[in-house]
């Protein structure tokens, strides 16, 4: 199964634009990516930019509105992720434990929906696939 | 935490844990069974204490300094063996370490435990199936009975195939070592076979009521991108991990809803895994970099992760370059001349330059008598014979197909193809 460990640094809500991590808390990070990597489990990873780099396009009455961060109303975002393949929900955790984190950092981990996951009818939605690829011309 | 949740926590560190504390206790006492059993009976402690205790903050360590206790155990009591039998007259080899060397032997951050205990594990001394249980239980972490599962065995034949496979380690005197020079290619090959053996098990599993075990899929998965960490210069470990992670991007499209095949050509691709794609392009990547930077050879995983990669690349069945499969499939009949790849390059000659062709090839195969109790040959040929408009001859073949097939998912997607061939003809 899969998990995403999502990274949500506190500050980063209303970090300044171009905010860096600090060099030696990477260090840190990267000889735990590395274990990850060795023990053949880490499949993706990324860091994001702060939200105030960012952008939030909302649905509001069905009419889409862009607004440009940072975002007041945010307390937790997202500052990076790992993608990890493991055999239980307790070995991804177990992982999440081992990360060098700091006092203002919380992993969340989230189980990556997989095609099995699925109940009948949404496989069943899936499956009709083919049909519409091949009406659009991609045709399987 | 329940007793319970202990239990899947301990199971969970034993996931991560036991290889490198396999290998590292190996390298005390030099003999994996004997190490192998060490970190079961560390294990053993844990499951002991830790619903008591809670799970410590560095379980590794605390697995680590377990069986170290032990494995000093065992060191001197060997020892006490040792000097009675010396007493009494009879010849042993010196123990090559004390005690105090062993701790220092601990301290030291050699990183290639792992690897030794891999070459060990697939030691060619060992027949390939006990090869591949003593690879998932080391290295992958499996127990007993999650093996004997995935294998569809007893537990007891995978229990004495262990049993067995340690104590013939233990008779041969298989050292605990990375091989050096030219032995080092050939039991790196051992090695590749056995993870590849793990995952093809998982792919298309030989017999049972499952086309796919996708568990054993992802233990080979992990075990490859382990083996390509430990050696990163092997062109044909990445070509092993390209090839697996290319396979596997397909795996929920190859299953439909009800559990039965789906083959290549007619697999929803909007299913297929990118991630896995990606990372089975960038691995093959590395392999032929890596290939050009040594010999420029290609070997037989990077051809056949090529292959997986034509497919890949492929955004409908129609865009498929069958011409450089074709052409990848001669050169891997030239440097493993096999029925089954010869077959495999039939569909794909077929497919590259029409079913006569094809045809042509697997004749010659049926001629040899190779394959002959091998369903796909049949399968294929009326495949080919179908296109041919050779209904007749067609049904026949598919009939032989069903009465060859193991797998009963693969026999059922037969008995409907010879049904709609028999209505074609009708």
């Amino acid at each position: 199964m899969r998990f995403m460990m999502l990274m949500m640094p506190k500050g980063y809500e209303d970090a300044k634009p171009g905010t860096m991590p600090d060099p030696k808390a990477v260090g840190a990070m990267m000889a735990y990516n590395e274990q990850l990597q060795k023990a053949g489990v880490l499949l993706a990873l990324d860091g994001l930019h702060p939200p105030s780099m960012g952008v939030r396009v909302s649905f509001q009455g069905g009419q889409p509105n862009v607004l440009d961060g940072p975002f007041p109303e945010a307390k937790e975002v997202v500052g990076g992720y790992w993608m990890i393949q493991v055999k239980s929900r307790e070995e991804a955790i177990e992982w999440a434990t081992r990360c060098p984190g700091s006092d203002n950092e919380t992993i969340e981990l989230r189980q990556v929906m997989e095609f099995s996951d699925f109940p009948p009818d949404v496989k069943e939605a899936a499956s009709a696939f083919p049909e519409m690829q091949e009406k659009t011309g991609q045709s399987t | 935490m329940t007793a319970t949740d202990i239990h899947r926590a301990i199971e969970a560190v034993w996931r991560i844990e036991s290889a490198r504390l396999i290998a590292g206790l190996a390298r005390i006492v030099r003999d994996v069974g004997v190490a192998e059993e060490l970190a079961q009976d560390a294990l053993v402690a844990a499951l002991e204490q830790w619903p008591e205790s809670g799970v410590p903050r560095n379980p590794g360590a605390w697995l680590m300094a377990a069986g170290k206790n032990r494995a000093i155990d065992h060191l001197r009591r060997n020892k006490r063996i040792e000097r009675k039998h010396e007493e009494i007259g009879i010849e042993l080899e010196a123990r090559q370490m004390a005690v105090p060397e062993v701790e220092a032997a601990l301290d030291d951050p050699v990183g290639d435990d792992l690897l030794r205990l891999v070459f060990t594990a697939c030691h060619p001394v060992l027949p390939p199936e006990a090869r591949v249980a003593l690879t998932l239980r080391m290295l992958g972490g499996l127990t007993t009975g999650e093996i004997a599962r995935a294998f569809l065995v007893t537990e007891s034949t995978v229990a004495q195939r262990i049993v067995r496979a340690k104590r013939t380690l233990a008779e041969k005197q298989v050292p605990f070592e990375v091989p050096r020079g030219e032995e080092l290619a050939a039991r790196l090959t051992s090695v590749i076979e056995v993870i590849y053996l793990i995952f093809n098990e998982g792919y298309a599993a030989t017999a049972g009521d499952d086309w796919m075990r996708p568990g054993l899929c992802d233990d080979a998965l992990r075990l490859g991108r382990i083996l390509a960490e430990l050696a990163p210069q092997e062109p044909e470990v990445h070509g092993l991990v390209a090839m697996m992670e290319l396979q596997a991007s397909r795996g929920r499209a190859r299953v439909g809803p009800k559990g039965e095949p789906v083959l290549l050509y007619e697999q929803n691709r909007s299913l297929w895994d990118q991630l896995l794609i990606r990372r089975g392009l960038a691995a093959l990547d590395r392999a032929y970099k890596l290939g050009e930077a040594q010999d420029g050879d290609v070997g037989p995983y990077v051809l056949q992760a090529s292959i997986a990669a034509c497919h890949a690349r492929a955004r409908t069945p129609e865009q498929t370059d069958w011409r450089r499969i074709a052409m990848l499939y001669r050169e891997l009949v030239r440097l493993q001349p096999s029925p089954v790849v010869e077959l495999n390059r039939a569909v794909a000659v077929g497919m590259a330059f029409g079913p006569a062709a094809g045809l042509e090839l697997v004749d010659a195969l049926s001629a040899a008598n190779a394959l002959e109790n091998y369903h796909l040959l049949p399968s294929v040929r009326a495949d080919f014979l179908m296109k041919l408009g050779r209904m007749d001859e067609a049904r026949l073949e598919l009939e032989r197909a069903v009465s060859l097939a193991q797998n009963g998912r693969e026999k059922a997607l037969l008995v409907e193809r010879v049904q709609k061939c028999a209505a074609s003809t009708s």
